[in-house]
């Protein structure tokens, strides 16, 4: 039995223990905004924060969660951050199909939270491992921008 | 030109074809031709369409369209709604969107059959849903007057409302509703000006934005039901193989597996969820009977492919005479080139739900060809078209992938749902779907070309060598015209510069590699040959390619107003460029519209590197301009995926390649700006999806020549030596 935090409520999960938490989000806790597009870390739907941090939840093994805890986009509301990315996404309409969004949007929070004012090479560099094959890229840089505007207004 | 069925009597043997490819598929399935290509426009423009299966207005107010096109990206959940509720004078905040299910109210009005493909949604509604809409209003309003005892003339709509001014009556459409829909349908429906338009012409924020960063939004991959069980299904290693004999003692033995299966595309491992069906196939033991296809290697092919590229094919074109013209020769060149096959590697892996019950089928699924797929399920499952019911959920991406016309994912989800018996839920994983067909096919090509003493083209002998998307399907007696596939020679045979003596030719190999339509089709490769060899013949005349192009352009062609559009905002010819930058330029219609894009490039450590694309586009009179934008950089970026990085190649019928690691699409740092001009029009709206795709290799390409003096005749470009 595994036990984590899931946007905030604590949840025990008896699984191998080697299962990618990606599914154990998924096919466990039914909270399907966390993708799946690769498995082996080079698309970035599947981001989550672990901690804190964005993470691969597809090669990240349940049992690294334990005692941790786990944000997906179901929870990033919760926080002032997360809320005003969202919006910063909504402003822009930023998306396509859709899919790869949620991995974006965690992958940006996590950016904005560690370096709240991101240069573009910044962004590139850290929005590198999230795929959009709708071509997004242009509306995710000017989202971020827009949202690191707005976190600062907030000051 | 359109085609009605009875001047069509090809149809007749498209309802026979299709009858014996897909029975219990009974469709009216036009497709009227232009320029041997599918023309997308609507059959039958004047019908007038019941209201009530596009528009549900609840007591509340709120108002639901329903939307016969999948939404995969490109917009249509957004601007569709719009065309309704322009006629409507719908208040635009109470609109909410439902998929369609499977009906013959809901086909493509020029298909016939519900399918979202070939850049036609907003060309095929453009009279249609603006139809439905004004229809609900003129019942709304009519319902009003009959209430007030006042004569309709006197009565207005506007935001969701009917108006009576004269007597201050106000009745909300929620209100009227139910009184509208018990009224026959109008005979004549007039449609508002364009200048009287409030929605149309408008960047319209996206209707399933909320939901698609949140969260919520439903994909296929996102289906669940009681009791489901998901199904990892290994397929053979080579194209056209059959299991021959297997082991799965060690893969029953892990917790979670509910069962092992064999079914006609491999072996089915059914377990609780993804992770145990994963990790118990990868445990399986199989012994394949590999087939012809186990020959096939990338580079033998090409050799074949080339070999052919120089033999006389079947003629797609022919305008005066080319072996005339090459004689009278001021100077002339002849190049070959190659596109490997191209997967489309949609960010969403392909999936399919289904339940499966002795006189009944549910189906969820991201599909782009719910008819297609309804009729092969049905067959499948031993039941009618109408005991298969198909939710299309939101489509992680489609680019052509999700309306195969082998209904292929969709037919092998319900052979496993037979044999299991449950619900299943049928899941690709990222290796599954590179190595899964269905490409855009390899091509080669063969041009010779030359130049009369004013520069200009005299002639043109181009060869192309490629398989045929459409022979076997069902669209076969549509687009395969004499031997000829439309979708094989569209862009080359409809060059559009004046070249006196000018001749397309065509092969059309067999092999087992299965292959399908993808983003932009066939002008996905002939743009690149074309657009790059007629620089070449710019740069033989020592003209700027921009002005060669316009020299050689007919006088009333649209393609001129979009490369002058893109040539004044990229300062063509007059905004000096950072050092070791060059312009390149490519034009191209498709899907009827017409695309220039310009391409700032420099190289870098041998690396191309794109730093900025001006487009310019002609899609007739434009929806959503946002939308278009975003089709046009979309588009750009897919192509330019392509162009840079994309190929999938065979070894001993393998294919080599397997996720992002090494079928690499475009990253973030690689993203060029990108600037979308429109040309104004008035003119029917064109298509949107694909038209962007096409320029953007052989402008990179023309740019790459300006800063080396090196031609790109291969893609991907990666692969190619530039220093």
């Amino acid at each position: 039995m595994i036990s984590f935090k899931i946007n905030g409520k604590a949840t025990k999960v008896d699984v191998d223990p080697n299962t990618p938490l990606l599914w154990v989000i998924r096919d466990h806790l039914q909270l399907t905004g966390t993708k799946y597009g690769c498995g082996m870390a080079q698309c970035g739907a599947c981001t989550v924060h672990l901690d804190g941090r964005a993470i691969r939840s597809c090669v990240t093994p349940v049992s690294l969660a334990s005692g941790k805890q786990v944000t997906t986009i179901e929870g990033l509301a919760e926080t002032t951050l997360g809320k005003t990315v969202q919006a910063a996404w909504q402003e822009v309409d930023v998306p396509q199909c859709g899919y790869c969004q949620s991995g974006q949007i965690m992958s940006a929070t996590a950016l904005l939270k560690e370096n709240p004012h991101p240069s573009e090479a910044q962004i590139s560099a850290a929005m590198d491992g999230n795929l959009c094959r709708c071509g997004t890229y242009n509306s995710i840089r000017s989202a971020i921008l827009k949202a690191a505007e707005h976190q600062g207004g907030t000051k | 030109m359109k085609t009605t069925i009875a001047q069509n009597p090809s149809r007749r043997k498209f309802l026979k074809n299709s009858a014996a490819l897909m029975s219990g598929l009974v469709i009216g399935f036009y497709l009227p031709m232009k320029n041997g290509r599918v023309f997308a426009a609507e059959e039958h423009p004047k019908q007038i369409y019941p209201p009530n299966a596009f528009i549900r207005i609840a007591a509340d107010d709120s108002i639901t369209v329903i939307v016969n096109k999948s939404e995969m990206g490109q917009g249509v959940y957004t601007s569709l709604p719009m065309l309704i509720a322009e006629e409507l004078e719908a208040d635009w905040n109470r609109i909410r969107v439902e998929s369609a299910p499977v009906a013959a109210v809901y086909n493509h009005t020029g298909f016939g059959m519900q399918l979202t493909g070939g850049s036609s949604s907003i060309p095929s509604s453009w009279e249609q849903l603006r139809r439905v809409g004004a229809s609900a209003r003129i019942l709304l309003i009519r319902a009003a007057a009959q209430q007030w005892g006042v004569p309709e003339s006197e009565c207005h709509a506007a935001s969701s409302w009917v108006i009576h001014t004269k007597s201050g009556n106000k009745s909300s459409y929620g209100a009227l509703a139910d009184a509208a829909a018990k009224l026959p349908l109008p005979e004549t429906v007039e449609l508002k000006s364009p200048k009287d338009f409030k929605l149309i012409g408008k960047s319209i924020k996206r209707l399933d934005t909320p939901e698609k960063i949140n969260g919520s939004a439903q994909f296929g991959l996102d289906v669940y039901l009681p009791g489901m069980l998901t199904v990892l299904i290994a397929r053979s290693p080579v194209f056209g193989g059959k299991v021959k004999s297997f082991n799965d003692t060690e893969a029953r033995k892990l917790p979670g597996v509910q069962g092992i299966y064999q079914v006609p595309t491999g072996i089915a491992v059914a377990a609780t969820g993804f992770w145990p069906a994963k990790t118990a196939r990868d445990l399986l033991e199989i012994e394949w009977d590999e087939g012809p296809g186990a020959a096939l290697s990338t580079p033998k092919m090409r050799a074949e492919y080339l070999e052919l590229a120089k033999k006389p094919g079947l003629v797609a074109r022919k305008d005066g005479d080319a072996v005339q013209g090459f004689k009278q020769a001021h100077k002339s060149i002849s190049a070959e080139y190659e596109v490997p096959y191209l997967a489309h590697a949609a960010m969403e892996p392909l999936n399919v739900v289904v339940d499966l019950n002795t006189d009944h089928c549910t189906i969820w699924t991201g599909t782009q060809a719910q008819t297609m797929d309804r009729a092969s399920a049905a067959k499948t499952a031993g039941l009618k078209p109408e005991q298969v019911e198909i939710h299309t959920t939101f489509l992680g991406g489609g680019f052509g992938r999700r309306a195969n016309p082998r209904s292929d994912f969709v037919i092998e989800a319900v052979q496993v749902a037979k044999v299991i018996g449950k619900p299943v839920k049928i899941v690709w994983t990222r290796e599954d779907d590179t190595r899964g067909g269905n490409y855009r096919p390899m091509w080669a090509d063969h041009i010779e070309a030359a130049i009369a003493k004013d520069g200009k083209p005299l002639a043109w002998k181009h060869t192309i060598v490629g398989q045929s998307i459409i022979a076997d399907t069902p669209f076969e007696a549509f687009m395969v015209r004499n031997g000829i596939d439309a979708t094989s020679v569209e862009g080359a045979a409809t060059l559009p510069y004046v070249i006196p003596n000018l001749q397309v030719e065509l092969h059309s190999p067999k092999n087992a590699v299965p292959v399908q339509w993808w983003r932009s089709v066939g002008h996905s490769h002939t743009a690149f040959v074309v657009e790059t060899m007629i620089d070449e013949l710019a740069h033989l005349a020592g003209k700027d390619p921009v002005a060669y192009r316009l020299g050689i352009l007919p006088a009333a062609s649209r393609y001129r107003g979009v490369l002058q559009l893109a040539a004044k905002n990229a300062g063509w010819g007059k905004k000096k460029l950072p050092a070791n930058h060059a312009y390149g330029v490519a034009v191209h219609q498709s899907f009827d519209s017409y695309v220039a894009e310009i391409a700032e490039v420099s190289l870098g450590n041998g690396k191309i590197r794109v730093h900025r694309v001006v487009a310019a586009v002609d899609c007739g009179m434009v929806i959503n301009p946002d939308g278009v934008r975003q089709q046009i950089e979309g588009a750009i970026v897919y192509g330019l995926s392509a162009a840079l990085h994309g190929a999938i190649t065979l070894e001993n019928g393998r294919v080599v390649q397997s996720n992002f690691h090494d079928y690499v699409p475009l990253r973030f740092s690689e993203m060029p700006q990108i600037e979308v001009h429109i040309v104004e029009s008035s003119e029917h709206p064109t298509g949107i999806g694909e038209p962007g795709t096409p320029p953007i290799a052989p402008a990179v390409a023309n740019a790459v020549f300006k800063l080396t003096g090196k031609r790109l005749r291969r893609m991907p470009f990666d692969q190619e030596t530039l220093a």
